[in-house]
């Protein structure tokens, strides 16, 4: 790409969204705008560039905005979380549900897909450990055009090579022109359900582990207690939640406290430690006792 | 400090992933083709080899095809870097002993998760 281009489109997209693109992402710019640069059937970016230099129509430039601001998620977001889940989390329910052997497991904020689609192939290699188990995946998200995304399970290029293994690729994705789309069979493992974090989530019914990471941080303290205490009545005593990296719940509420030893993991508030100092006990609290 | 030849017949793609892989303190040496590439492996075997596709003299996959039947040359993590992105060429490398496989264009995020499910980054 020629230097003046991408100053365009660097100018461009700071001026319509806040982001900002250095040098060292020009290589971002070329996978996210290739696709919007074919769809207006123009040769390359330097065509897409002379479009954008003469102001052409606002479904252009709002189409350029879109690509370069997209919901940055990736499969395996992070990896620590989806390695405690691998070695901590499904290994613990393995035993404590041996006996009914189900498991739900909600991912609340889902996004594009990614997240769930993790879960989903995490569980398919430790299939063996689970012969003649019911394990539910239920994916939800505020957002329908994100919840149509991730049904399809359409990704890019780009998309599909942060985080995904590539064993994983070959094994779970047929390409579709520049495009990647999962399996039929993974797909069928999850349940999307356009879902507000703020409605009543009695109706989602219970979840022994739930995925809420990177939403909490858009909201205010109040609103942050209000989502996590409704969570911990969806969940059993012995459920486990997990948040952002970025996210916590000290000083926010006691429905929740850090699991020990696992980062980023959250067990109910323990009664036994905390119950007497606190005046409104949360009924996720009632539960434990 | 871990190792990685970068090889790429590009002088440009070499520097930008010479950039990228420096700041995730590898120490690195490039090759332009295969052949150089087995050269260097023949003299230090590295830790990584970053490996282009198309090159000439010797492509990616001949080299390693080579490398895997060296001594010591199953020790390299072997990450392709190409602009083949297609799911033949992607088997085709993983039969052939690569360890992952990045598809043109990438970025740092790319490089250092890949570098890092391959076990070179902590």
């Amino acid at each position: 790409m020629r230097v003046e281009d991408f100053d365009l489109f660097a100018k461009f997209v700071y001026q319509r969204s806040g982001l900002v693109l250095t040098k060292e992402k020009a290589y971002l710019l070329d996978s996210r705008l290739m696709p919007v640069a074919r769809r207006w059937n123009f040769k390359d970016l330097g065509e897409l560039a002379n479009a954008l230099r003469s102001k052409s129509d606002e479904a252009l430039l709002a189409d350029i905005t879109d690509a370069m601001t997209t919901n940055e998620s990736s499969f395996f977001r992070d990896q620590k979380p989806f390695d405690q889940f691998r070695q901590v989390v499904l290994p613990r329910f393995l035993q404590a549900r041996a006996a009914t052997r189900r498991l739900r497991i909600w991912s609340a904020a889902c996004s594009n897909g990614q997240e769930p689609y993790s879960l989903a192939m995490i569980l398919d290699e430790e299939a063996s450990k689970m012969p003649g188990w019911t394990i539910e995946i239920v994916a939800t998200d505020l957002c329908r055009e994100v919840l149509e995304k991730a049904k399809q399970g359409l990704y890019t290029q780009f998309e599909v090579q942060r985080g995904l293994p590539i064993t994983m690729l070959v094994k779970h994705f047929t390409q579709i022109g520049d495009k990647w789309q999962i399996s039929k069979q993974m797909q069928g493992k999850i349940k999307f359900q356009q879902f507000n974090l703020l409605e009543p989530m009695t109706a989602l019914g219970q979840f022994d582990i739930v995925f809420c990471r990177n939403v909490l941080i858009y909201f205010d303290p109040a609103t942050k207690a209000k989502v996590l205490e409704g969570i911990g009545r969806q969940m059993p005593p012995d459920g486990i939640l997990y948040l952002g990296g970025a996210e916590t719940v000290l000083g926010v509420t006691q429905a929740f406290k850090p699991m020990d030893g696992q980062r980023g993991l959250y067990v109910h508030g323990s009664a036994a430690s905390t119950s007497a100092a606190v005046p409104g006990v949360t009924p996720a609290a009632t539960a434990v006792r | 400090m871990a190792t990685c030849l970068i090889v790429d017949d590009s002088r440009v793609v070499r520097q930008i992933a010479r950039k990228i892989l420096e700041d995730l303190k590898f120490t690195c040496t490039e090759a332009e083709d295969g052949k150089k590439a087995q050269e260097a492996c023949s003299k230090a075997m590295p830790d990584a080899v970053l490996l282009d596709w198309n090159m000439p003299v010797m492509n990616g996959i001949e080299f390693l095809r080579e490398l895997r039947k060296m001594p010591g040359g199953d020790k390299p993590k072997v990450l392709f870097c190409t602009t083949e992105a297609d799911l033949n060429h992607i088997k085709e490398a993983l039969s052939a002993g690569a360890n992952e496989y990045i598809m043109k264009p990438f970025d740092s995020d790319i490089i250092q998760t890949k570098f890092s499910q391959v076990g070179l980054i902590g």
